[in-house]
């Protein structure tokens, strides 16, 4: 093999690369991953005792395997599996959450497919999230069809396409938050792709999970998954973080700066925002408010990358979501412990 | 075609190579925190640091322009900054001639900025990878307390990812020669949900196959007396003068970010 190659890696590169995050989001995401892996190697530890290694690292490199197999979809493009959600049903979320944290390490050491400071993000991103979602999606959306064979493929398929909308959401915030992408453009941009994407992401896990399911059932051993409890607490904080970091600028008290700043950009992000065909009122644009368009979620936030107004948004952004994500995990903690005195009384 | 193609490190034996792994991956680390924390527009600093990668490169003997193009593989991510150029505060410089998007000169900045800031990280990343076998940067993880397990996790992926991409690459093969189309047609003849549904199976036996797998491979392992923990040699000790060699290009980086915050 050739020591360095000059053609790109043959799956397309997925994860963010370093400079796109912010430093200090970038280090926050560190110390969350670190304490979510801390936290699913004592949750895996009971479920699949010293099995759990070679199983762990073999079932992730078929997920980094799989992910090279593409489809043809329209658009002249092809499609390939993420895999976050497949192997949360299969092996359970924690068990998940590892498999997916040595992809991505392996992907950004490896082949930089991924940058190294921005690798606890991408860690959040692709493993943590995919993982909690997608894997709470199936098991309600299951229980919903009375565990038919039915109801498990339509969880699958509902997990999977919402575990890529909720972790774009996440990564648009996260470029917002950086000061990379504005909030207006970024969001609706990785939403709307994420949502068609999505539907290939569920295809592709409906029909794997249906193929494990017909040749062996009981591979899918992720049902019996502990630590289910604790994994709720951790998504309810997840989707804390990001309703609190979506709306967090809203409230903040710089809002009169923002909002003069807002008013200098009003006219080219209305452009860059307002789909095709989409009239807006000129009065509008001229008082510097954005018009009607239906992707404005956050209608007078734009960060800024310059001055002190950006800043106090990452850092109030970040300690919000670090509150809450430290909440989440001490509720975690704490529920796991009292199912340990339980167990032993 | 499907192959791998990642980065081995060069056969060369320089002081970049023989440099204890610790050191070159927390350095490696410094250097790509330290690009981070460059303010925005600080270009002579980039190009400082362009040239200190560089260096670092014609010292391990690696090939600079084989650097650079490798690097080139985080543009498309480009694509995120580039919104910042049409949503930027004035001084406008010139606005779009089709749609009229004004060209703002701080959100050109800042967009280049961090496009430059990511190309300097990433040859960073190149080079510590370039310089090092990757098996000796896990025993360096997990002596700098990464967590055991993962560590063993990531090297189990590593050991058998090979074997499994060569394994998608027979199961694309073997789709590719079933699915002729005669010339002319269109690739997409059958349905989204066909295509899918074939490509989902091959996933699917894929991930079988891994499971399988790994219970021979578990098997074998407990005949040869594995208990659980992984086996670990004992880390050498961590020589000074690695460590005096690991400072020159951090401190250089961090003399340059002092300059350019004062600045």
């Amino acid at each position: 093999m050739s020591p360095i190659l000059s053609a790109p890696p043959a799956p397309p590169p997925m994860h963010a690369p370093d400079g796109f995050f912010s430093v200090w989001l970038s280090i926050a995401g560190w110390i969350i991953t670190l304490v979510m892996v801390g936290l699913a190697i004592r949750n895996t530890r009971s479920q699949l005792g010293e099995r759990q290694i070679p199983l762990m690292g073999i079932v992730g490199a078929a997920i980094f395997a799989g992910q090279m197999l593409n489809f043809t979809i329209p658009g002249g493009t092809s499609g390939h599996l993420l895999g976050g959600t497949l192997a949360a049903i299969i092996l359970g979320p924690w068990a998940s959450v590892l498999v997916m944290t040595a992809v991505v390490v392996v992907q950004g050491l490896l082949f930089q497919d991924g940058g190294l400071l921005v690798m606890g993000i991408n860690i959040i991103n692709m493993g943590i999230i995919t993982s909690f979602v997608g894997y709470f999606t199936y098991r309600h959306v299951k229980k919903l069809f009375k565990d038919s064979r039915g109801g498990m493929l339509a969880g699958a398929f509902a997990g999977a396409w919402l575990s890529l909308i909720v972790t774009s959401a996440f990564a648009a915030v996260e470029l917002a938050v950086s000061g990379t992408s504005p909030m207006g453009i970024a969001l609706p941009a990785m939403v709307g792709v994420h949502s068609l994407i999505g539907v290939g992401e569920g295809l592709l896990t409906v029909f794997a999970l249906s193929f494990i399911f017909a040749t062996r059932p009981d591979l899918l051993t992720g049902e019996a998954a502990p630590g289910q409890k604790a994994a709720g607490w951790v998504l309810t904080g997840l989707l804390l973080a990001l309703a609190i970091t979506l709306f967090a600028p809203l409230a903040s008290p710089y809002s009169d700066g923002l909002e003069r700043i807002a008013e200098a950009f009003a006219e080219p992000s209305e452009v860059e925002i307002a789909p095709v065909g989409f009239a807006v009122p000129e009065e509008a644009v001229f008082n510097g408010k954005f018009g009607e368009s239906p992707y404005e979620i956050l209608p007078d936030y734009t960060v800024p990358f310059l001055g002190e107004s950006g800043a106090s948004t990452i850092v109030a952004g970040m300690i919000g979501v670090l509150i809450v994500f430290g909440t989440a995990v001490g509720l975690a903690t704490l529920t796991r412990v009292r199912k340990k005195e339980e167990l032993s009384t | 075609m499907i192959q791998l193609q990642h980065l081995n490190p060069t056969e060369a034996d320089t002081a970049l190579h023989r440099l204890d792994p610790r050191v070159k991956l927390i350095v490696a680390l410094s250097l790509i925190l330290i690009t981070g924390l460059m303010p925005s527009g600080a270009f002579g600093a980039y190009i400082a640091l362009f040239a200190l990668m560089m260096a670092e490169a014609i010292i391990a003997r690696v090939s600079p322009v084989l650097v650079v193009a490798r690097s080139l593989a985080v543009l498309p991510f480009s694509l995120a900054a580039v919104t910042l150029i049409f949503t930027g505060p004035e001084p406008y410089l010139a606005a779009l001639p089709v749609t009229g998007w004004p060209i703002s000169e701080p959100g050109l900045v800042q967009c280049v900025s961090i496009v430059f800031k990511s190309l300097i990280s990433v040859q960073a990343a190149i080079l510590l990878i370039a310089t090092t076998h990757f098996t000796t940067l896990l025993w360096a993880m997990s002596s700098l307390r990464i967590p055991g397990v993962l560590v063993a996790i990531i090297s189990f992926m590593y050991r058998y990812l090979f074997l499994l991409a060569d394994e998608a690459a027979r199961l694309s093969r073997a789709r590719d020669s079933r699915s002729a189309v005669p010339a002319g047609s269109p690739v997409t003849a059958r349905s989204l949900i066909f295509r899918a549904r074939t490509t989902g199976r091959m996933i699917g036996s894929l991930l079988v196959r891994a499971f399988e797998r790994s219970e021979r491979v578990y098997n074998a392992m407990l005949s040869r007396g594995y208990t659980g923990a992984p086996m670990q040699i004992d880390p050498p000790q961590l020589c000074p003068r690695d460590v005096l060699i690991g400072l020159i290009p951090v401190l250089i980086a961090a003399s340059l970010l002092a300059i350019s915050l004062i600045i």
